[in-house]
Order: structure tokens, then sequence, then C-alpha cells
């Protein structure tokens, strides 16, 4: 994918290590993002990817390593400081995790209405919403309830509730799982727009080669807890180890 | 493992949920005064958790006078005491069984609705959701929730008590000829301030306690959707367990203070 980064970076995280128990799930892994860059993290299920990214927006506390994400270590930050670093980074969770209690509308306009210190006190909220919405094209759906949409159409609303924030990173844990081939294709298209609309850097967890395929400028492969493997698509899915390979086949 | 070590480390357990859950409590008057303040929330809430007990509160608390005064009075008319009635009635009531009973119905109601409502938001991960986006969750879902609970109970216990009173009138019209005026004269007779104040404050207690104890178990919901059943379920098990301490503890506060 053709896409313009720059040499600085964005994330950085430097031999972070999580266990619960004697379960070591990461054992000093690394991973650093450029401004700009779309990074895919592969592993098999349970390869602690998502253990990974909550670590770095601080949903999970590492036993030890840094997390530097613009500038700042996640792990030293305040709650306040860790809300506001918050307001720059979007999320899009494997099952979307929308608030099924309100409706598409509300749901865009929950994190809006908290961040007066980003945004000010926004008396009409419509604009805005329908603008997250329009990106993602489900303008119709604003007044519907959670319960309505279709997986494929959820997956959009979470998009468009991480957009309206205008985040300058997106993490997206498994964006395409679950979903059948040709909303998996609309949702990975969708991801490029919104990476070319939004100028963001974006790392995705995913199993999805397709996905990774299309939208990586780098990619991660994440065995027993370390980078395994590093590089492009292309050097990855041409490697003769086998435990690459297997991603591959 | 001896009976023993199964024995401590069941205690060790109840002792750090204690820990746990007074920390929560810690945490609720911490964000209570911060903003926002999530009034739009707070009032749904209020509506959910008070209009909605309504009928519920209202159907026990008239079943439960009515039942009350038909069992009570052969034992009265056999001391010839049956003038006694609202009085014995409107006291036993407003000062225990109505708080106790309307608590106990919301600890079942409200306390695993909270429980289960908030676990299943935890196993689908829309706490963690409004946690990444940067706002509070504690604040819109547990202050909230705690606040409503503890608002609104003493409001639906003075509204149970007051149909439990008139399930018992209706007792008494019908087997002793008592009209409206009558019965209520004798009830307001009876009744004193330190009646009334203790059971509303100990009310609010409780309705605390109902909050605090569903938002804890759901808001910490574990393993998956089987933790959503667990919340609920642990949610009115604990909440009851408490009731009764909470009601222990204010009857004997208020033996000292009002009795002594």
């Amino acid at each position: 994918m053709m896409t313009t980064t720059s040499n600085t970076p964005i994330i950085e995280i430097r031999n972070l290590k999580k266990s619960y128990g004697s379960n070591c799930v990461l054992d000093g892994f690394n991973l650093t993002l450029k401004e700009g860059e779309n990074l895919v993290v592969m592993g098999k299920s349970g390869s602690g990817k998502s253990v990974m990214i909550k670590c770095l927006i601080g949903l999970e506390q590492a036993d030890s390593g840094s997390i530097t994400v613009m500038g700042k270590d996640v792990m030293a930050l305040e709650k306040d400081e860790l809300d506001d670093l918050r307001t720059e980074i979007g999320f899009l969770f494997q099952g979307s995790a929308l608030y099924d209690s309100m409706s598409v509308r509300e749901n865009l306009e929950f994190p809006l209405r908290r961040h007066t210190k980003k945004f000010g006190i926004i008396e009409d909220t419509t604009p805005l919403v329908m603008e997250a919405l329009k990106n993602v094209g489900l303008e119709s759906a604003v007044d519907l309830m959670p319960s309505e949409l279709s997986g494929g159409m959820k997956r959009r609303v979470a998009l468009a509730r991480t957009l309206i924030l205008k985040p300058k990173i997106i993490l997206y844990d498994e964006p395409t799982t679950g979903l059948d081939p040709i909303t998996s294709k609309e949702i990975i298209l969708l991801m490029q727009s919104i990476q070319k609309e939004y100028k963001t850097s974006s790392i995705i967890i995913t199993h999805d080669v397709d996905c990774a395929r299309v939208i990586a400028n780098k990619m991660i492969l994440l065995v027993d807890g370390i980078n395994y493997a590093e590089g492009t698509f292309k050097e990855l899915s041409e490697s003769k180890d086998p435990k690459v390979a297997a991603f591959f086949k | 493992m001896s009976a023993f070590s199964k024995i401590s480390r069941n205690f060790e357990a109840f002792l750090i949920e204690i820990g746990e859950l007074s920390y929560f409590a810690g945490n609720f008057f911490k964000e209570l005064f911060k903003t926002p303040f999530e009034g739009k929330e707070l009032l749904r809430q209020c509506y959910n958790m008070g209009n909605r007990s309504l009928l519920l509160v209202g159907v026990t608390g008239f079943i439960i006078g009515l039942v009350f005064d038909l069992q009570s009075r052969p034992t009265l008319q056999e001391f010839g005491a049956v003038s006694w009635m609202p009085s014995m009635i409107s006291i036993s009531i407003i000062r225990e069984i109505g708080p106790i009973i309307t608590s106990l119905i919301c600890a079942g109601r409200i306390g695993s609705g909270i429980g289960a409502e908030l676990g299943s938001m935890r196993v689908t991960e829309q706490i963690d959701a409004m946690d990444v986006s940067g706002t509070n969750p504690f604040k819109y879902l547990v202050v909230t929730r705690i606040l409503a609970t503890t608002l609104m109970l003493p409001l639906l216990v003075l509204f149970g008590d007051a149909i439990a009173l008139y399930g018992s009138f209706l007792v008494e019209n019908l087997k002793g000829n008592v009209s409206f005026q009558l019965y209520f004269n004798q009830v307001f007779e009876a009744l004193k301030f330190s009646d009334l104040v203790p059971a509303t404050i100990k009310s609010f207690f409780f309705g605390f306690a109902i909050g605090l104890v569903g938002c804890y178990k759901g808001y910490y919901c574990k393993k998956g959707t089987a933790g959503v059943g667990l919340a609920a379920n642990s949610a009115v098990v604990y909440t009851s367990m408490l009731l009764f301490i909470i009601d222990f503890v204010a009857v004997f506060v208020t033996d000292i203070f009002y009795h002594e």
C-alpha cells in the first residue's frame, strides 16, 4: 500500500513484558510505529497481540518495559493525562463494543460531549456526527439502535465513533474477524480511505492475510511473546522459516 | 487441601472482597463531586429504578399490609385489643417491615439488573471502549447508578409503606367496619418522629448498599457470559446480607439515640 510515512516514531514499545501468573504472554516485545505508517501485527490466538495493544492504551498494566506514545511515557501518566492522550488514539474493538443502550447518534456523541477540553462545549453535535457517519457510509443509520445493525454496520459505526475524536493513531483489534469476505473487504477499503483522509497512523492486529496484504506498510509476527519476524508483507510471505510461512499458507 | 486451609483461604478471599468493596465505595465519593455531573443519566437511572419499581413495590406492599393484618387480627382479638391494630401495624411497617421488604425486593430487581447490565457491558468491552475514548465510565455508569438507588429507595419505601397501610386498612374496614379517617387517625397518633426519621435514614443506606454492590459486582465481572449471571446472582446475595447487617446496626444505633 502506498502511503506517506515519516521517520518520526509516534509509538515506541521497548522490551514489553506481561505475565498472568505463570503464563508469560509478552516476553520482551518491541515495536516502532512511524507517523503515517500502517503496522500489522500477526500471531496465533493467545499469542498476546490484544494484550499488547491493551497495554499500549493503558487498559492493562505491563509488568516491565516502556511504552512511549507521541513522546509520552504511557506507564508513567496520571489518569487525567492518560485520558487526554487517549483522545488522540482511536481503538476499534473486535466486537465493535457499541453502547447497546444508546442509539448510533448517542454512541457518537458520547465521547464528543465529554471532551470539552479538546472540542469545547458543542451545542449541536449533528454536523460532526453526520460527517463521521458519512465517512463510513452509514448516514441513514443515525437513529438506529445497535441491536438493529448487522455485524459489518456495527464495525462501521464503531469506526465512526473512533473517528469523531479525530485521532492521530488508530488501533484496530481484528477488524475483519467474524465478517463475511465481502464485508471484510469493505472494511479494509474503509480503513485505507480513512488513513488517507485523516492521515492517521495505525496498528492493526489481524489473522487476515488479505487484510495484511492490502494495508500493511510493515508487519510483525508475534510468536512466543517476542517479535519473531519483521518486514514488509512481501518479505515475510516469501520467508522460508516454517513458523513464518505457516501464517501465509 | 485440609479443611482449615480451605476455610482460611475463603476467609482471606472474603476480606479481600470487603477491602475491594470499600475501595470501590471510596472511589464513588471521590468521583461524586467531580465534573461532568451526568445529570441526564442520573435522571434516566432514577426513572428506571424508581418509576419502574412502583408496581412491584406497590403490589408487594399491599399484600404485606393485607396479610399482616389478617394474620395478626385473631391474636389481638383474643386479648380484646383489635383497636390497637392500626397502631401496631403502622409502627411495624414504618419502622421495620416496609424498609427491609422494599429493600429486599429492590435488591432483587435493581441490584441484579445493575449487576447484569454492567457485567454484560464489561464482557462485551463497552466499559473498555468508554475508557479508551478518554471518558470516565466509573462516573457515567457507577456514580449515577449508586446515586439513583440511594435517592430512590427512601421514596419507594415511603410509597410501599403507604400502600401496605392501605392494604391493612382494607382488612380493618371489611372485618371491623373501621372508617378511613379513624384508621389513619390512629396510625398517625401512634407514629412518632423517632419512628419515621431513622427508618428513612436507613433506607438511604439500603439504597446505597444496593447500588454499590450491584455496580461493584457488574463492573468487575469476569469469566465471559457465565460471569454476567454470577455477577447478577452474587449482587443479590451480597446485598441481601448487607441489608440485614445495616438494619441491625441501624436498629442498634436508633435504640441508643431515641429509646434510652
